[in-house]
């Protein structure tokens, strides 16, 4: 009994690690569709691109084991975990040059908050 | 047929007809690039990987690149009215009709019956070990088996590239747009810039690699000259948008890329020829080694080599040609 438990150990750690990538996934996308304005938004994506698919490619990872897929899934990880934060940076800001303005809310304090 | 492949299918139809249906043309560029890519998706789950790594690669990648550097030469909006006219509607939906019913024809996808999987695809299947003895049979099909045609392809986009360039100049009157100059002088406007070219300089390199890997290895894995001849333009796009247009132009110079790609063209027919004065037929690549099969892998390796360079170096001069002219 205690054998089996360990040998499904890493599938179960697999399924779990996906379930929590596709569930920011899903966050992400909700953010992207109920935030304010870009700025919000692209806060949200970036959560889908980095999070997301980092959880969802690390239960791949474990599931292939010590294979050569692990290693491509490891290369893409790696490529992702350059791009996608560069190509957020880049939108965010040319959206700010653009001439997007942050939504600014004041709270009864008078504290600001995005 | 599997869920996925309906989502990626219904997707496409979606991109396609928002990039139809978009005012700004900008949108319209990001939609078809949306389009290829789901496009890319869906290649892949049809098990055509090779053609999933051109598609993406080009459709989503350069096309998108070059769709925009030409928005910056002309403009953004869509000019003029619309107008919805019944002829040209009536006949549309009338060959839409008939291309739905023709479709209800067609043999189930994958359908092992289907004529196409009982004429000459047998064939390729198991002669291709015995004649060739690579693992993908797709590189073997497109250089050896149908190589007349892949050289009627290589050639098309060697016409397609003196066609843009002869539209759009060999060489740029005045000095390019985007100068190095004008780029610094950006980088303060848009501030740090510096990440997204220092991240560029880390990819470039890496890129390119790639680009070789697909172009090499071709005969065992997804890819060949096509993929890969698009992969390193996309590098130098890369560079160039980066790093200004007059330095991809200055490390690519125009004149050198159209030969490179005439080249490239030339090694393709060359190679056939070859096989002629080795006492064979055109593009027979059998007699280049007193094996066979050597000489067959020997063959595709050039052609393929032929065929990427002659990719790389059209994409890189029409990329050129777009950035390299003065907008305004």
């Amino acid at each position: 009994m205690e054998t089996e438990f360990l040998q499904s150990l890493p599938r179960l750690l697999a399924y779990a690690s996906m379930v929590i990538g596709s569930a920011f996934i899903v966050i992400g996308g909700i953010g992207v569709l109920r935030m304010p304005e870009i700025f919000t938004r692209m806060h949200a994506s970036s959560v889908t691109e980095t999070t997301g698919s980092l959880f969802v490619l690390a239960g791949l990872m474990i599931l292939s084991g010590f294979t050569l897929a692990t290693v491509k899934l490891f290369a893409i990880a790696l490529f992702l975990l350059f791009t996608s934060p560069v190509s957020t940076y880049a939108l965010v800001n040319t959206a700010l040059i653009a001439g997007q303005k942050p939504v600014v809310v004041k709270d009864s304090t008078g504290g600001v908050s995005a | 047929m599997s869920f996925l492949f309906f989502f990626t299918l219904s997707f496409v139809l979606i991109s396609a007809v928002l990039a139809v249906h978009a005012r700004d043309l900008f949108v319209s560029t990001i939609w078809l690039s949306v389009f290829s890519l789901m496009m890319a998706t869906n290649f892949f789950i049809l098990d055509a990987a090779d053609v999933a790594i051109t598609e993406a690669a080009v459709g989503a990648g350069v096309s998108t690149v070059l769709f925009l550097s030409a928005l910056a030469l002309t403009g953004e909006k869509e000019s003029g009215k619309r107008v919805y006219r019944l002829l040209p509607s009536a006949a549309l939906f009338t060959l839409a009709v008939v291309l739905i019913i023709v479709s209800l024809e067609h043999p189930r996808l994958g359908d092992p019956s289907a004529p196409v999987h009982q004429h000459i695809a047998p064939w390729y299947l198991s002669e291709t070990p015995v004649l060739i003895d690579i693992p993908n049979v797709v590189t073997a099909v497109l250089a050896s088996f149908r190589g007349y045609d892949t050289l009627g392809e290589t050639l098309v986009v060697f016409t397609a590239g003196i066609g843009v360039l002869s539209v759009l100049g060999f060489r740029p009157k005045r000095k390019a747009v985007v100068t190095a100059a004008q780029v610094s002088r950006r980088t303060v406007r848009i501030r740090d810039h510096l990440i997204l070219r220092v991240v560029g300089k880390l990819l470039i390199p890496v890129i390119m690699l790639f680009a070789l890997v697909v172009q090499f290895h071709g005969e065992y894995s997804p890819g060949g000259g096509f993929s890969a001849g698009a992969l390193f333009a996309s590098a130098v796009m890369l560079y160039g948008i980066l790093e200004g247009a007059d330095r991809s132009i200055k490390a690519m110079p125009q004149l050198i890329m159209l030969r490179l790609a005439a080249l490239g063209a030339s090694i393709y027919i060359f190679v056939g020829i070859f096989g002629i004065l080795l006492g064979s037929n055109f593009l027979d690549y059998s007699v280049f080694s007193s094996n066979p099969v050597a000489g067959q892998q020997l063959g595709i390796l050039l052609i393929e080599f032929g065929v990427g360079l002659t990719v790389a170096s059209v994409l890189v001069m029409v990329f050129n040609a777009f950035a390299g002219r003065d907008t305004y």
